[in-house]
């Protein structure tokens, strides 16, 4: 890691530190650059997330690959029983995407949402997953989805369930010399989803959001990663009803405080939205 | 048919929309070439000894031409506050020397031949401090354990009359107390500050920057420089927005100006949003103690006002404010005995200022939560206690218990024609359906009545103009107001054309260059219309009078027989187009221009009411603003066009005082919000269109009949929103929530109250 | 290193730093002044321009990213001989800017929208721009001039 003083609290900037850009051709070129710099280097696809921690300086990678426009990786197609998604989809895309919104439509109606409509024209799926916030809109769909993220290395793709890609606070299972190329999900035509993310402003990051589909509830904001409300969905898998499954969510969970919501607050939001999420997704 | 009081669009728009405005950052003049830019190294501790700056390393960062710390400025004498009132004490360094006093303070200047070189070198500069215990919270700050100021012994500032007397509330059948929050705010004008300082070959400085009033920033700059005021030219460019927080100097804009003569090159400076958050004067801040009393079958005949003002860690404008919370303490209302009191203290955060309303607003924030809390007390409905404690309708001045005089005022028609057009009944009769059906989404109802002084500005009560028409029949204004979104280069046009007949696209106004204008009052205090408007607008008359004697003579006719005739922009014996000459051709044969000064014999008061319906999830506490209805008379309305605009504006910032923004601090003085995705300023999505309905009662103060409206929307829109909010979950017990309502407030106080039921 | 793109139709080249932020290559390299910086975060949208016809945020862009793009900013909205874009001239009609700091990313946030929604409801518009903040006009008239210009463009996009 390049030497970096990191004063970066209370400092005004808006500008990053110099950085070498790079933009390879293929995906085995990034993949080989990501070898050759190891934590030096950061990928750049939409950019939304990067850039503004580049501009904090609160990330100062010496170089910086961007992947944005690499061939293959941007589309939305069914395969089987799944969808199958490029990493790099533009969140605009995925919101008006015909495939996506037949096959996948709380996928589609996340997308929808996160930031505003010029994070969205650059924003990408795999951008977002990758960047593993807890508070992040598609991450927590994506993990109420469940499914596989499909990361690609110098052997070759491997498959990690979603429920194991996210481990710590913007720590995920992403090695330092792989991309995020796909995230498989099942199609879900025809089942009922709810979604709810409670904010103060449109705009913001949700204070605790939830993603309910086919018994399976996630959670945004509410530790320190994307969670699954695992005592709600085990109490629906055991005949309790929505409400009192929905009472269970904050269970296991360990929300932080600030000046939106305490601890407390949020614990209510998540059980109060995961009922909501539910009885949408249940059509009552 | 006179233009005035019509919808006219903006003369300023056409290069607003194609080519942006130029403001202060976007200057490329000659004499700005080869600037050094300047970052600012700031505090990041809030109280705290400095105990060591090295700025070698950042000496030798590419671009850096020079580092410079309080060593450096000891030539110039640390700035006491403005306000003579004020402890004199409580001196701001220029550069923190030995303390610094609020996060943000700035300690090091970095000039670098490139922007983007600053950060890189500001980051090298070592700073030690050491942590002093923090004052955060007037709370605190009054017990003066912890002094930010040693040599003055205390943390206190001002204050403004005494503690109420123990007996003020004798008689009454019913006494409330509440403690009251009037939250800090910040004004986040889109374009933060911004200056940039060039000495010519004359020894002359000018000086470029975002401000709401050249003048003053001249005189200030030259004050604290030692310079002769004739030495220095302040330019406004365009300003992207003011609200009160760009009136007069901030000290930044005068290191910029010493700094470039200290390297004996241009400077120029621009803040980031960060260091705008945490340096630029925040609004509000006031901790009020609100008692009231009456009878029981509403009248109310005894309020008490306390005020504690944060000041912030420099004394500025916000320390004084609070004398404006307490001229305007009894409002709107005729209540025998009114006590106001106010304490103003300084804390280790980010001084205090102007803020759109400026004091105002807290005063009937006040009053209004006082009258909700009587109304809920007695059981009476909130409008009709305070129909009942009104002052009736009065075209003569009214002085009130605090010593301000109001010039006219219709409070009762306000109100009634407020709810009348709303259809106050039926939604108070939705809001009972839904309170007996038990729904999830309640609704409240905020209605608040106001009064505001306006035209109370810092230089006081006139304001110049200059009129020249010229030979070629274009005609020019020289305006001692400082637009920054006002629309004065089409408001003051109008004017001028609506009594010379030239046409609008024909007249340039001018405001903002100490040069053209080397007095003039700037724009804040709701004071550019009924005072710079006026002027421009007795220049035109005095202008037509000078014509006319000149016409007389030319024609040789009485002057009494000649009339202005506006289709060609000239004057001709009535009925006698062959006698006819141009102001055009008068400008021609000699210089036709005037110089006038309007000094307002008052201040005005306009006056509204406003309603705010509100839907509250009362499982989660979120309110969403449904409607916000506003009645307001500014008296008679130069161009309704414009008057909206301000009055949207304004509605706004009281919509989201009342429902979202606040500036916070940790108990160390950290700040919590000191970024756009921190703030919650409002957005689109929060706000509906609002509705307006205008009375226009003319003030006898002016020739115009105007009054302010820049500022009318903040001061009734935030109680009117906020009292909504505590409306719509009064019937589950709740009496109280401080402003924002954020949602996890309102779920609190449904617990509380919850709680308190079982 | 180089970049090239074309700005308002014309291609050029530079020499910029990586880091260079597009907003910055539009206002200090291109001279095109009108998108403002008016925050840190990505939060006020000030800086909105059309990029390949879809409204980004400038300061959230490298200029090395943008490279074989088309970029549009408020200068190049207008037709050559001057006609206004229905936006442009909806903003006038309906006062929807006072001190026009945010306004030109207000506007190309407005175009954006219409040519992706050229109907949109009031809350639709409301929606649309929620990433664009202005503290002057309380986007009353923001969004009845964005209404309005919607009207008048029918389902072309196309100036009035």
């Amino acid at each position: 890691m390049r030497e970096h003083d990191g004063r970066h609290d209370g400092r005004p900037g808006v500008i990053p530190t110099s950085f070498d850009y790079v933009r390879p051709t293929t995906l085995e070129g990034a993949i080989a650059l990501l070898q050759e710099h190891g934590d030096d280097a950061k990928l750049l696809a939409g950019g939304h997330s990067l850039l503004p921690l580049m501009k904090l300086r609160l990330s100062f990678p010496a170089v910086v690959v961007d992947i944005a426009n690499l061939e293959g990786l941007s589309s939305v197609r069914v395969e089987g029983d799944e969808v199958v998604i490029g990493a790099l989809t533009r969140d605009r895309t995925l919101q008006t995407d015909p495939v996506l919104l037949a096959e996948c439509p709380l996928l589609a109606h996340v997308a929808g949402l996160v930031g505003d409509p010029q994070v969205r024209a650059r924003g990408t799926i795999g951008g977002s997953v990758a960047h593993g916030d807890p508070a992040s809109d598609l991450p927590t769909a994506v993990l109420a989805l469940g499914g596989t993220v499909v990361l690609t290395g110098p052997a070759g793709p491997r498959s990690v369930p979603v429920t194991d890609f996210f481990r710590s606070f913007l720590e995920t299972a992403l090695r330092p010399d792989e991309v995020l190329t796909e995230i498989r999900v099942p199609r879900t035509d025809g089942i009922g989803w709810g979604y709810e993310k409670f904010t103060r402003r449109a705009n913001d990051w949700p204070i605790v959001a939830v993603a309910a589909i086919d018994g399976r509830v996630a959670m945004a904001n509410m530790g320190q990663t994307v969670l699954r409300a695992t005592a709600t969905e085990q109490a629906l898998a055991a005949g309790a009803s929505l409400a009192e499954a929905a009472a269970l969510a904050d269970q296991g969970t360990t929300p932080g405080a600030d000046m939106h919501a305490d601890a407390d607050y949020r614990r209510h939001l998540a059980r109060l939205l995961t009922r909501r999420a539910l009885e949408t997704a249940a059509g009552t | 048919m006179s233009i005035l009081g019509t919808r006219v669009v903006r003369r300023e728009d056409p290069l607003f929309l194609t080519r942006g405005a130029t403001y202060t950052d976007d200057l490329v003049q000659d004499q700005l070439v080869g600037a050094l830019h300047v970052t600012l190294v700031r505090s990041t501790t809030a109280h705290a000894r400095v105990v060591r700056v090295d700025a070698s390393g950042a000496l030798e960062a590419p671009g850096v031409v020079a580092v410079v710390t309080a060593a450096d400025l000891a030539d110039l004498s640390p700035l006491a506050p403005e306000v003579p009132l004020f402890h004199q004490a409580m001196l701001r360094p220029w550069l923190a020397k030995d303390v610094v006093r609020f996060v943000g303070e700035p300690i090091v200047v970095v000039l670098t031949e490139e922007r983007y070189q600053g950060e890189d070198a500001a980051e090298l500069v070592e700073v030690d401090l050491e942590p002093l215990p923090a004052v955060v919270g007037v709370t605190r700050a009054v017990t003066d354990e912890v002094l930010l100021f040693p040599e003055a012994g205390t943390n206190t500032v001002v204050t403004f009359g005494e503690p109420a007397p123990d007996d003020l509330f004798t008689g009454c059948e019913v006494v409330i107390t509440q403690d009251v929050v009037n939250q800090r705010v910040a004004p986040v004008p889109l374009e933060t500050r911004a200056a940039s300082a060039a000495w010519g070959q004359d020894g002359r400085l000018t000086l470029w920057c975002s401000n709401q009033g050249a003048q003053m920033v001249r005189a200030q700059v030259s004050r604290w420089l030692g310079l002769d005021p004739a030495l220095v030219q302040v330019k406004t460019p365009d300003v992207g927005g003011g609200f009160g927080a760009k009136v007069g100097a901030d000290p930044e804009f005068a290191l910029v100006a010493w700094l470039a003569r200290h390297v004996g090159r241009p400077v120029r400076w621009a803040e980031t949003r960060s260091e705008n958050l945490t340096g630029m004067l925040h609004g509000r801040g006031q901790q009020q103690r609100i008692t009231i009393g009456g009878s029981r079958d509403g009248d109310v005949t005894a309020y008490s006002l306390e005020v504690v003002q944060d000041a912030g860690a420099y004394p500025r404008l916000g320390a004084v404010l609070p004398s404006l919370t307490l001229l305007m303490a009894p409002a709107v209302y005729a209540i025998d005995r009114v006590h106001a009191y106010a304490r103003s203290v300084v804390t280790t955060t980010t001084s205090t200022g102007a803020y759109r309303g400026a004091g105002r607003p807290e005063a009937t924030a006040a009053v209004e939560r006082a009258m909700d809390l009587f109304a809920a007390e007695i059981g009476m409905d909130a409008a009709e206690v305070r129909r009942r404690n009104l002052v009736p309708r009065f075209t003569e001045p009214h002085t009130t218990s605090s010593g301000a005089t109001y010039d006219c005022g219709d409070y009762p028609g306000a109100l009634d024609l407020l709810l009348h057009t709303v259809g106050y009944d039926q939604l108070r009769r939705e809001q009972a359906a839904r309170r007996e059906r038990g729904d999830v989404h309640q609704l409240g109802l905020g209605v608040s009545v106001y009064v505001e002084i306006t035209g109370a500005g810092l230089d006081g009560p006139a304001e110049d103009a200059r009129l020249e028409v010229h030979p070629d029949g274009t005609a020019t204004v020289l305006t001692g107001t400082s637009p920054h979104g006002q629309g004065h280069a089409t408001a003051w046009a109008m004017l001028v054309s609506d009594e010379l007949g030239i046409p609008l696209d024909a007249i340039t106004v001018l405001h903002g260059d100490t040069d053209l204008m080397p007095r003039g009052g700037g724009t804040h205090a709701s004071r550019s219309l009924q005072q710079g408007g006026v002027a421009v607008h007795q220049a035109s008359v005095e202008l037509v009078a000078i014509a006319r004697q000149r016409a007389a003579e030319l024609l040789e006719v009485a002057p009494e027989d000649l009339v202005v005739d506006k289709t060609r922009a000239g004057l001709q014996v009535a009925g006698d187009p062959s006698t006819a000459v141009t102001f055009a051709e008068l400008a021609a044969a000699e210089p036709l221009e005037v110089d006038t000064t309007f000094s307002a014999p008052a201040a005005t008061f306009p006056f509204g009411a406003h309603l705010a319906v509100v839907e509250v999830d009362t499982e989660s506490g979120k309110a969403t603003l449904q409607r916000l209805v506003a009645l307001d008379d500014a008296g008679r309305i130069l161009n309704p066009l414009l008057a909206d605009g301000q009055r949207h504006g304004g509605l706004a910032q009281g919509a989201a005082q009342a429902l979202l923004e606040e500036v916070l601090y940790d108990d160390e003085g950290n700040p919590l919000t000191s970024t756009l995705a921190d703030y919650p300023f409002v957005s689109a999505t929060e706000l509906p269109s609002f509705e307006l309905i205008t009375m226009e009662t003319p003030t006898p103060v002016n020739p115009l009949g105007a009054k302010g409206i820049g500022e009318s929307g903040t001061i009734g829109s935030a109680p009117a929103v906020q009292s909504a909010v505590i409306d719509a979950v009064a019937h589950l017990g709740v009496r109280h929530i401080d402003m924002p309502t954020t949602p996890m407030r309102v779920w609190s106080a449904l617990r509380a109250a919850e709680e308190k039921r079982s | 290193m180089q970049v090239t793109l074309t700005v308002n139709g014309r291609q050029r080249t530079d020499e910029v730093e990586p880091r260079l932020l597009l907003v910055h290559h539009l206002r200090e390299v291109c001279g095109l002044r009108a998108a403002n910086v008016g925050c840190d975060t990505s939060s006020c949208g000030a800086c909105t321009v059309l990029l390949d016809g879809e409204a980004v945020k400038s300061c959230t862009i490298l200029a090395a990213q943008v490279e074989g793009g088309q970029v549009t900013t408020l200068e190049g909205l207008a037709e050559p001989d001057g006609t206004l874009h229905p936006v442009q001239a909806a903003f006038r009609a309906e006062h929807g800017l006072q001190c026009g700091f945010c306004t030109p990313g207000m506007v190309m946030a407005s175009v954006g929208l219409l040519a992706q929604q050229p109907s949109p409801n009031e809350q639709d518009v409301r929606e649309a721009l929620e990433g664009n903040l202005c503290r002057c006009t309380g986007y009353h008239n923001i969004v009845r001039a964005v209404l309005c210009a919607s009207t008048t463009a029918g389902t072309t996009g196309g100036p009035a």
